[in-house]
């Protein structure tokens, strides 16, 4: 049993997830369109939760996120599962399947055997679309890959029960009932009012535009607080955050800035291409940054100079990505 | 991003596939453009498994000296905590705590041999020993 389903792949699991199941059902939307509405753009600097003992950065909303708000925007039904029990947890996946019905699967990053190895790590949000079934074999729609994937039935249990920080329970999901019609201008306003409520007024020093400052900020006294190694740590850790978990460059930003410019086109809003265009410049120095902090690490101890170079460079961020969504606001009005 | 800086370093990826990265063409249009990779992030991933790959040979130096039972390698070379293969097993902490001591995993039952052996996909019988030319290997990391 294979469905007809039209695999795209994408940056970002849970956009790419999203959009290619909305695509299946006749919605014409993209992978930075659903990121958009969405709302996926954030930033949190949260170093109370550890990953491998380092701070935790965030430069996406919460798991879940962007499927949530762009469903309900859109008014689809979904249905959500969890499950206790692997075996009633295959059954149920199984007979969807046989329905013709895609299921969005969350997982454990680290069992799926198609990654790369120099990717196996442990992370529990990992979002897949399982499109049919071949005896023992799954075929998997996983939007990061460029074709579609077979996992074994023992990998994908594995998978679907992976344990820890986020464990994803067997949880699955697909879209019950489609709208006849949705409306694309209301929901990109209020994807895009979501962001910039986010970015600007998320209360604490922790997120949005004032976590970026508080971040650089702490960059810079990371040499002396923590010593040359572990600051050298502390910062491939926000280099791995930033790049490598599927964010299509520069945290997001590159994805959001395309988002922005199509919403311009589509809707002809006036002034969006210009906020797109600096959101691009905002990712450039994004990179920046990344470069920077590799150099760094790649040896040349008690080089604190970057350190700072790299704070600067997080300030200016900051301020650039303030001004952006102070002016998104009354041209998206 | 433009589109011709689009970086093709590979490193991480090592099957000729290509990650997805957003970049603006010649017209100022955005694009959707295969990426083989980037310096910066593969000298980050380096560094991460630089970690892992410490972790598993100190490990290995201490299950040989006898300090530790062969669980612990595979534990470690699965990037778990004794917490988080807990919850695999569906033991306490404590108890699998105790059984990455030699005594101990010696006297353990076949069943719970089982469930170990089930997470790490290995036989009950290479449970119990670890890999002999494991510093040969060309990633241990990868194992089992």
């Amino acid at each position: 049993m294979k469905i007809e389903f039209e695999h795209r792949q994408a940056a970002h699991c849970e956009s790419g997830v999203t959009a290619n199941l909305l695509h299946h059902y006749g919605i014409d939307i993209s992978e930075a369109m659903a990121f958009g509405i969405g709302a996926g753009l954030f930033f949190g600097y949260l170093p109370f939760i550890r990953v491998n003992k380092l701070p935790l950065t965030t430069f996406r909303c919460e798991v879940g996120g962007i499927f949530k708000r762009l469903t309900k925007r859109f008014g689809f039904q979904v249905r959500w599962q969890k499950f206790r029990d692997p075996q009633k947890a295959m059954d149920a996946l199984d007979r969807k399947i046989a329905e013709g019905v895609p299921v969005g699967c969350r997982t454990g990053g680290y069992w799926l055997p198609y990654f790369p190895p120099a990717f196996r790590f442990h992370f529990n949000m990992h979002n897949l679309v399982v499109v049919g079934r071949e005896n023992d074999h799954y075929i998997i729609s996983d939007p990061v890959f460029p074709d579609l994937e077979r996992c074994h039935r023992k990998d994908l249990i594995k998978a679907r029960f992976a344990k820890g920080v986020m464990a994803p329970r067997g949880t699955m999901y697909y879209l019950t009932r489609v709208p006849e019609k949705v409306s694309f201008a209301d929901a990109v306003r209020n994807g895009i009012r979501v962001v910039c409520r986010r970015m600007l007024h998320t209360p604490g020093p922790l997120m949005g535009v004032k976590g970026i400052r508080y971040l650089a900020k702490q960059v810079k006294k990371w040499p002396d607080k923590l010593g040359q190694r572990k600051a050298s740590l502390y910062v491939t850790q926000l280099i791995r955050m930033q790049e490598e978990l599927g964010t299509g460059g520069g945290g997001f930003r590159f994805m959001y800035a395309a988002f922005l410019q199509e919403a311009a086109q589509r809707l002809q809003i006036p002034g969006l291409q210009d906020l797109s265009d600096n959101m691009t410049v905002v990712g450039d120095r994004w990179r920046e940054f990344a470069v920077i902090g590799a150099r760094n690490c790649k040896g040349r101890a008690g080089d604190n100079d970057s350190y700072a170079a790299m704070a600067r460079i997080l300030m200016e961020c900051a301020d650039r990505e303030e001004e952006i969504y102070r002016e998104l606001l009354p041209v998206i009005r | 991003m433009k589109v011709r800086d689009v970086p093709q370093q590979p490193g991480m990826i090592t099957d000729g596939r290509r990650e997805i990265c957003y970049a603006v063409d010649d017209d100022g249009n955005y694009v959707l453009t295969g990426s083989a990779g980037w310096e910066p992030k593969n000298i980050a991933n380096d560094q991460a498994w630089e970690i892992i790959r410490n972790q598993v040979h100190e490990t290995v130096r201490k299950v040989r000296a006898g300090k530790l039972s062969p669980l612990a390698f595979y534990m470690v070379s699965n990037q778990m905590t004794p917490a988080l293969l807990a919850r695999y097993v569906g033991l306490n902490r404590w108890r699998v705590q105790r059984h990455l001591k030699p005594v101990v995993f010696k006297k353990l039952k076949p069943e719970i041999l089982h469930r170990y052996a089930d997470v790490f996909d290995v036989s009950v019988e290479r449970l119990g020993n670890i890999p002999e030319d494991i510093e040969t290997m060309p990633s241990f990391t990868e194992i089992p």
